[in-house]
């Protein structure tokens, strides 16, 4: 909808299609995750920390531990689901070409998906010893 | 997309040079964007010595200094030439701010050129003339008016101190559109975010105890658009010629809307 539609009156553009009543739910996700990842993020760079210089067999036996595992499934959902969120925003303030904003925003969310759910199955697998 | 570089006609120009008079005691210059929407022209930015021994302190001033002695073609609004009309809204020396508070001598460093500009980001009617239809169509939206289901009393609504104060550093707000032309969000999604100056307008009235619509003004902004395109720049707190913070007032809506569900 263009802003200067000189034909319309000014009030039909300022209101234009109404409030979403929708929001609300993408802050309070955005935050809940971003305070997760607040503490997971710490966690997950000691834990590459005290890695530092171990072997294979070393950070395997790391990452099988099931508390090393779920936390890291942990940080990497809400990692995703956080880039996601944020991602979205960006694209929501910046393309405004109707069908590249939605082929974006489609982009975003299945690789978002995708990589978490890749990621998680590699944690799983190294957890789960196959 | 956002756009990166100004198309062709909008591109500005070199413009004219009005030298001082012989007998200047104190010249400063004074960059200008014109633009005049009958002659076809690119925007230009003409450059104007104006003699400070002989002209007030503001920058609002100069400018009507210049066009009463220099070259009548300027075009700007004033009013009130006291901060409290907003009319002379504009960007003085890189900073959005109203013409006639800001001191010459706080351009730049005391010295050097002044440059002035129309509101960044809006279409220019003429000059330093920006149109604003649509920041006033957007304050019409969110009826600010005090909205009650209690019939009128037959003497004033009253309203406990503590109540009052909370309208402190919201009622001041003069609508010059200093801050809302300053936020990048507004620059971008304009058409749908409401940007700060009105945002802080609908928050004067959520919390204003005796309006009793609270409930659906918060509705009508709960919008990805409306309210969150805010993403806490702060430009607006930075710029208004009044000192008031609508980032605040649109953080406090934040909380209100996750606190109606919590």
């Amino acid at each position: 909808m263009s802003r200067f539609d000189r034909f319309r009156a000014p009030i039909k553009n300022a209101r234009g299609l109404g409030s979403a009543k929708d929001g609300v739910h993408h802050f309070i996700v955005q935050r809940i995750t971003a305070v997760a990842l607040l503490f997971l993020a710490i966690y997950v760079v000691g834990l590459v920390v005290t890695l530092a210089g171990a072997d294979y067999a070393t950070a395997r036996a790391a990452v099988a531990h099931p508390a090393n595992a779920v936390l890291l499934v942990a940080f990497l959902l809400a990692m995703f689901w956080h880039a996601q969120l944020g991602l979205q925003v960006v694209i929501e303030d910046y393309v405004h070409t109707p069908w590249l904003a939605i082929a974006s925003q489609l982009a975003v969310r299945f690789a978002c998906v995708l990589a978490a759910l890749a990621s998680v199955f590699a944690v799983v697998r190294i957890a789960l010893g196959t | 997309m956002a756009e990166f570089s100004l198309p062709k006609n909008s591109k500005i120009q070199k413009g004219k040079h009005f030298a001082a008079k012989p007998g200047a005691k104190q010249v400063r210059q004074f960059r200008v964007y014109r633009w005049n929407p009958d002659d076809g022209a690119n925007p230009r930015v003409d450059t104007y010595d104006v003699d400070l021994a002989a002209c007030g302190p503001m920058v609002l001033d100069a400018l009507i200094k210049i066009k009463n002695e220099i070259d009548p073609t300027l075009t700007f609004r004033r009013s009130c030439r006291e901060g409290i009309c907003g009319s002379c809204a504009m960007n003085i020396d890189g900073t959005n701010t109203l013409a006639c508070t800001k001191a010459i001598e706080d351009c730049g460093s005391g010295k050097g050129d002044v440059p002035v500009y129309p509101l960044p980001h809006m279409s220019v009617v003429k000059d330093l003339v920006p149109d604003l239809t649509h920041f006033y169509a957007q304050y019409a939206s969110i009826k600010p008016w005090l909205r009650s289901q209690t019939p009128a009393p037959p003497k004033e609504r009253l309203q406990s101190k503590e109540d009052r104060a909370r309208l402190d550093g919201l009622y001041e707000c003069i609508l010059c559109a200093c801050c809302s032309t300053s936020c990048p969000s507004y620059w971008w999604n304009g058409d749908r975010y409401l940007g700060p100056a009105i945002l802080l307008q609908a928050y004067r009235w959520i919390v204003d105890s005796r309006d009793e619509d609270t409930g659906e003004r918060l509705d009508d902004l709960e919008d990805p658009f409306k309210l969150y395109r805010c993403h806490t720049i702060m430009n607006c707190a930075r710029t208004c010629p009044k000192g008031l913070n609508p980032a605040k007032a649109i953080a406090e809506i934040k909380k209100l809307m996750i606190e109606r569900r919590a």
